[in-house]
Order: C-alpha cells, then structure tokens, then sequence
C-alpha cells in the first residue's frame, strides 16, 4: 500500500498549502489591483458640439484663438480644463481650424505675427500658417478639424470636439 | 543551481540563523492565549496596508475628505473592500491588543526578565489607542467631529495645563482644517512610525528571552 504513493505526505501538504496560498494570494491581490486602477478603466468620454462664436467675427488670413472650457467629474469633483483652437479664414468659404495643443507632448502653441510661425513655448517647436512641422521635436503636423467635425450653423461656428 | 544560491545567499544574510530565530523557536506548551501577540502584529500590517490603499483616494481636508470617502466606498471597485477592512480591523486590533495585555497580565508573564517588554507594551497598546483617536475623525462627518469634540475637551479638562493641551491637539481653539490635517498626519505618519520602531523592539526582546512558561499550580 505504502509503495503506491507517488507523493509524500510533507510534499502534499507542501502543494496543498502553496495552491491555497495562491488562490488566497489572487482573490486579495486581483480586487487590490483593480482598486489602484479603478480610475483608468473608467475614462468618461467628453466628446460634444462646442460652439466657437460668429464666423464672421473671425478676420480673414488672420489666425484667430478661439478657447472654450469642458468640465468632466474626476472622483468626487468636476474638473474644469480650457482648451483652444486656432481658427483661420483664407476666404468667405474656407476655414481653417486647427488644435492649438503641439503634437510633441501637449503643451499649447501660440501664434508669432512677427515670425508668422506657431511656436509652442515648452520645446521651441515651430509650425507653419497650416499646422506644417518647420522645425523643433513635433513628430505630426498641428491636428486638424476638418470634414464632419466642422459646422456652420445660422452663421455660428462649430467643432466636434473629442476629450480623452 | 538553487542549492547553490540559497547558500550563496545564506552565507551573506543568515537566512536560516533568522529563520531558526523567528519561527522556529523552543515554545512552551502550546496555548492559544499565547497567539494574540502574532495576531495583533498581523493586524497592524493589515491596517498599514489597507490604510495605504485607502490614502491613494482619501483627501485629508474639510472640503474633500467626507466626499473622497464617499468616492471610495460607491465609485472605486472594492473601496468598500478596503474601507471595510481597515475599519473593522481598527475595531479588532484594539480588542487584540488589549486582550494580549490581559494575557500577559494574567500569566505574569511582565516579571523578570521581562519588564521591558511590558512597558514596551503599555506604549504599544496607547500608541493603537491614539490610532484609533486619530482615525475617528478623518470621515468628517457629524459622529467625527462631535466625538473628537468631546476627546479634545476631556484631554482640556486636565488642571492648569488643560486648555493648552487642547489647542494643541486641535491646532487652535475650535476644529478647524488645522485639527483634520494634523490627525491624519498623526495617524498616517508619526503614531505608525513609532508603533512600528516599538514593535520592532518588542520582538526583539520576546526573540531574545523566549516566551514565559504557562505558571503551574506552585507558582
């Protein structure tokens, strides 16, 4: 009888006790992680219609800031960020809108008039009139609203504007 | 290979002279009145690691804290877990801890050469009273602030000297802002720095001197 054991008893109280362990060790530590990342998993979507004013109060070949602020409830409180997009008019009927947030590493840009250049203000890096990479780190070129993320409604302009 | 290493790192580290000292000891005869000190150890871990857990979301101010506990216990996945545990253990721990003391009282196991230990033992056990002092008033909800009101104002009743302690504790005259960021520094940081360096010691004594015989019926 002895002999048809193939493990002992210590080594079966051994697996025993390091198999309960795991499963032990999962169930405190797989809620524990989960708690730590609870945040991240729960990424709320921002996404709207933002209304940026009048078209017609935007000067034509002239870049113009337009800022607008969204709020999202982050835990137990509503978190307010302003954000910003250049809007330029190259004629009656073509608009130009572009991110004002540098493709490097999201710093906002602002618009030199004496270089005619965006300049982001963290790195020195430097975008032409149309969003086009001139020089410094950014790895794209300034994002674009364009297409069915652009309306004009009763003469008011509108972006489709996507948080996160 | 494992062999190997294990000696290679016995030899540095004396990983089997630590093992045979902590755990596998001489004991008395095992009685399970005997187990509330390891218990108690376990618990404070458990409410040092929960408590962690707990200040990733807790925000030690009057504006935030009620709110960021209400965060935790309906809007984190298992906040309740956590928040549940350390409150109870809180409970559970004071229990043990004083439970333990009785023990000890009651074997005699504070006499020689074991003094120390004992004495250790008393600020251990007023060190988890002031946690549990301090940690009653972070919620800041109404049981908080009328209970630490009126442990603040017994601490003034002392003479001559009472209303000093008082400002002190409250870091002013009324509860304030000042009172809950100075309790949660007290709890999180300087009341588990000390039970942490007296626990230590604690068992480093208990290691030294082994554990008291159980008194037989000539002592």
């Amino acid at each position: 009888m002895a002999g048809s054991h193939n493990i002992s008893r210590r080594d079966f109280v051994k697996l025993i006790t390091g198999a309960v362990g795991a499963i032990i060790g999962a169930a405190i530590g797989l809620p524990a992680i989960d708690y730590l990342i609870d945040p991240a998993l729960k990424a709320a979507g921002k996404d709207a219609w933002v209304p940026l004013g009048k078209l017609e109060t935007f000067e034509i070949g002239k870049p113009t800031l337009a800022t607008f602020t969204r709020s999202t409830v982050n835990g137990w409180e509503k978190t307010v960020n302003s954000y910003g997009v250049f809007v330029l008019r190259s004629s009656d009927t073509d608009t130009l809108i572009l991110s004002n947030k540098c493709t490097h590493l999201g710093c906002h840009v602002n618009w030199n008039v004496d270089k005619q250049e965006y300049i982001c203000p963290c790195h020195d890096a430097q975008f032409g009139i149309n969003g086009e990479v001139l020089g410094g780190p950014p790895p794209r070129p300034l994002d674009r609203y364009t297409g069915d993320q652009v309306q004009v409604t009763d003469g008011k302009l509108l972006i489709y504007f996507r948080g996160g | 290979m494992w062999k190997k290493l294990f000696a290679w790192l016995d030899e540095r580290l004396a990983l089997n002279e630590l093992y045979k000292a902590t755990l596998d000891r001489p004991e008395p005869k095992g009685n399970w009145w005997n187990t509330l000190g390891s218990a108690s150890l376990f618990l404070f871990l458990l409410q040092g690691v929960t408590g962690i857990f707990l200040s990733v979301y807790y925000t030690p101010s009057p504006d935030h804290a009620f709110d960021s506990i209400q965060y935790i216990m309906n809007g984190v996945a298992f906040g309740w877990l956590i928040r549940g545990i350390h409150h109870w253990g809180a409970t559970l721990m004071v229990l043990v801890v004083f439970i333990h003391m009785l023990r000890v009282f009651v074997t005699a196991s504070y006499k020689y050469p074991r003094e120390l230990t004992w004495l250790i033992g008393v600020g251990l056990l007023l060190c988890t009273l002031g946690m549990g002092f301090t940690g009653y008033l972070l919620p800041w909800d109404q049981k908080a602030y009328w209970a630490t009101t009126v442990a603040t104002s017994i601490a003034g009743s002392v003479p001559i000297i009472g209303s000093f302690i008082m400002k002190a504790l409250r870091g002013g005259t009324d509860l304030s802002a000042l009172t809950l960021s100075r309790f949660f520094a007290a709890h999180i940081w300087m009341l588990p720095a000390v039970l942490a360096g007296l626990i230590g010691v604690h068992l480093f004594l208990i290691i030294k001197h082994g554990e008291s015989e159980f008194p037989g019926k000539d002592d």
